[in-house]
């Protein structure tokens, strides 16, 4: 019942994102073609002069938030008179970036940002110049639970590794009546559930847990679960459905899917900070850039084990990977235009309406529109 | 009208066109057409073979089996694969077979003509449930409705090996997966089934009623030896449906990658199709292939199992 309910409430939410989207091609038109001039830079006029086709594909984490975006976008575009087509092809991270590399795709989506060797390697399709990242999508992951008469619960790093590595088995372990005194919990077996596919989530699950509690969680990230049989879900609604259809079950999955679950607080420092936009897009502005690339390359170091007040530290920042310039003008117009709409407040909004991730900050867009306006075409 | 200069040709000699075949236009487009329908038969096949040999190359050369050192198995990664694949499929047979024969005799000899006819109908109507539909059902619905069986099973007959093991909750399973499978290749199997039983001669039934026999007895020395080929036939075109399910397995199934007979047991067992399905979104390079080996293990695997399904039918044919 309660995932007919939650089908039916994404129902509505795509609804609206459809009537979201639709008045933003009625009401805001001018708006964006004024934004699209002024921030895209060099981009010729508003999205009228926009047109051909734009190819994207990649991460198949931000499959929605790219769907909403070309639909929207490619909206926008007709508003004003542009005949554009944006397509994204969620064919996974690794094939994204070598379609990219190979010139077959105009722009890719990625849960791990090119290497050094992508980067040379992109100079041949790049006309010349060097590709770069975007973090363009970040989900907070949220840990969620199924336990009859419990709603929320205070974990520690080392608990939910414990757990989810098979050495915490009771809700009535001790250590996790530490963190919880008030909470009622019973002498039940915890089944930890995981995701059976391949999937960025659980690499940035995994990667959280290794880096918080390394001596708990000895698997080190990984994008396959590593422990052998089972609980688990295919796919995000897979995972959510094996939770909620047993008692004592505790998964890992897009926030934005929890439903009806328990979600935990997590340990951040001395506090317990639940998840929340805001908070997930904290954390990646208080960690670090990685180091040796060039400004226009915005790859972040996710600081897993901050200490700062009101971080979530356990999200998955997907990139965009484009090139620094484009030897086909309107086709480097056009992806200019796409790029700037995607990480402007409109194009975040309609992510976190579609996919549930959480908006980035208004200082990482301001550095990320530089890097796009960068972008040389012709 | 492109025949009108042909057709005062034949009027003048219809015996003769007609004896030596393949003069007319038609005929030859007939015959042109359905040729080329038979090779193209062998050409898709030939051409999905070729695709699965030549994109699983990368992993059999990578593959430790050949090179030594690489980090996959070729043999360890597909074989659990196999085991699940066989076993799900064999447990729905098992399920349906019986089943399946219990309804094609019902329509095909119990059963008033008009109630018959509307069950047929009906069991059709089964076949054509998309698989989606029935791995949403099963693992939404069915799950939770099985797990008070699955736990008088463990708890007393849990000396069987099948039924041993710790279930835990939700059960999400082999048996659950093969439950659905049995659902799915129910249509399938009673259809043909309830043909071949409708095809049993007349005058050998009314024989065995004049003997003296009762309408059991006539089935079991008659219909059922009669359709023998035919329900062996049947139960491997469910067989194949069974081994090649993808989205119902996929939803219903918590995989695991061991050989253990305990279906009631979570993250113990996976088919070849979910894997693969499951798998492929984000898999690019040497696991995409390996993948594909996998596919082209379920390709000879459904080829071998449909070559020993002929065996059987060509075997027990000529006797009945």
């Amino acid at each position: 019942m309660n995932v007919r309910k939650n089908k039916l409430v994404s129902l509505a939410a795509l609804g609206l994102v459809g009537g979201l989207a639709l008045s933003a091609c009625g009401g805001g038109s001018d708006n964006g073609g004024t934004d699209g001039a002024s921030d895209g830079g060099g981009a010729a006029g508003g999205y009228a002069e926009l047109s051909g086709n734009l190819a994207g594909s990649g991460a198949s984490s931000m499959q929605n938030a790219q769907t909403a975006w070309t639909e929207s976008f490619m909206g926008l575009t007709q508003a004003e008179g542009g005949d554009l087509t944006v397509t994204y092809d969620p064919t996974g991270s690794g094939t994204g970036r070598e379609q990219f590399l190979s010139g077959q795709v105009q722009f890719a989506g990625t849960d791990a940002a090119l290497d050094e060797e992508e980067l040379t390697k992109s100079a041949e399709v790049c006309n010349d110049s060097q590709a770069f990242d975007l973090p363009v999508y970040i989900s907070p992951i949220a840990v969620v639970f199924n336990l009859e008469g419990v709603d929320s619960l205070n974990l520690t790093p080392e608990v939910i590794a414990g757990i989810f590595a098979g050495d915490i088995t009771k809700w009535n372990d001790p250590a996790i009546a530490e963190s919880n005194p008030d909470a009622e919990l019973p002498d039940l077996d915890i089944v930890p559930v995981h995701r059976s596919d391949d999937s960025g989530t659980t690499e940035n699950f995994t990667e959280y847990l290794s880096e918080t509690a390394p001596d708990a969680w000895t698997h080190g990230p990984v994008e396959t679960w590593p422990i052998d049989g089972g609980q688990s879900g295919d796919g995000t609604s897979g995972l959510i459905s094996t939770v909620e259809g047993g008692n004592g079950t505790i998964g890992y999955a897009d926030a934005s899917q929890a439903g009806n679950l328990g979600t935990a607080a997590i340990q951040v420092g001395d506090e317990f900070v639940e998840y929340s936009a805001d908070a997930a897009a904290k954390a990646v502005d208080v960690s670090p850039r990685e180091e040796g690339r060039e400004e226009n390359d915005i790859v972040v170091e996710l600081d897993r084990t901050t200490e700062e007040a009101g971080v979530y530290p356990i999200v998955l920042v997907s990139y965009l990977a484009l090139c620094g310039s484009y030897a086909d003008s309107a086709q480097g117009e056009a992806v200019k235009a796409y790029a700037s709409y995607m990480i402007s407040e409109e194009g975040q909004a309609t992510a976190a309406e579609a996919a549930g991730s959480a908006p980035i900050s208004e200082e990482l867009r301001t550095e990320a529109q530089a890097a796009i306006d960068g972008i040389t075409v012709g | 009208m492109s025949t009108a200069d042909i057709e005062p040709d034949a009027a003048s000699a219809p015996p003769a066109s007609m004896k030596s075949g393949g003069r007319r236009f038609g005929d030859a487009l007939f015959n042109a057409l359905s040729v080329g329908s038979g090779l193209l038969i062998f050409v898709t096949l030939a051409a999905v073979a070729i695709f699965l040999t030549l994109e699983s190359l990368p992993a059999i050369i990578a593959s430790r089996e050949f090179s030594g050192s690489a980090d996959f198995s070729l043999i360890e990664y597909s074989l659990p694969l196999v085991f699940g694949t066989v076993l799900a499929s064999a447990i729905a047979l098992v399920i349906a077979i019986p089943i399946s024969l219990g309804i094609a005799l019902f329509i095909s000899h119990f059963a008033p003509r008009r109630l018959a006819s509307a069950l047929g109908y009906m069991i059709d109507l089964l076949a054509a449930v998309p698989s989606v539909v029935y791995g949403l059902w099963g693992g939404v619905w069915l799950v939770p409705k099985l797990e008070p069986l699955y736990v008088f099973l463990n708890t007393y007959f849990g000396w069987i090996p099948l039924f041993a093991g710790e279930p835990t909750a939700p059960m999400r399973n082999l048996a659950s997966a093969s439950v659905v499978l049995a659902v799915m290749v129910l249509p399938i199997i009673t259809a043909v089934s309830r043909e071949v039983f409708l095809q049993t001669p007349r005058l050998q039934e009314e024989a065995a009623l004049a003997l003296g026999a009762t309408r059991w007895e006539t089935i079991r020395t008659v219909v059922l030896p009669f359709g023998r080929g035919g329900v062996v036939a049947a139960s491997m075109l469910g067989l194949g449906r069974a081994l090649g399910e993808t989205m119902a397995v996929l939803m219903i199934l918590a995989p695991g990658a061991t050989f253990s007979l305990h279906i009631l047991e979570v993250g113990r067992h996976n088919s070849i199709a979910a894997n693969i399905a499951s798998k492929q979104a984000e898999a690019s390079g040497v696991d995409m292939s390996l993948l594909i080996f996998t596919g082209l293990v379920l390709f000879v695997l459904t080829f071998v199992i449909n070559a020993i399904a002929r065996w059987i039918v060509a075997r027990s044919g000529p006797k009945s």
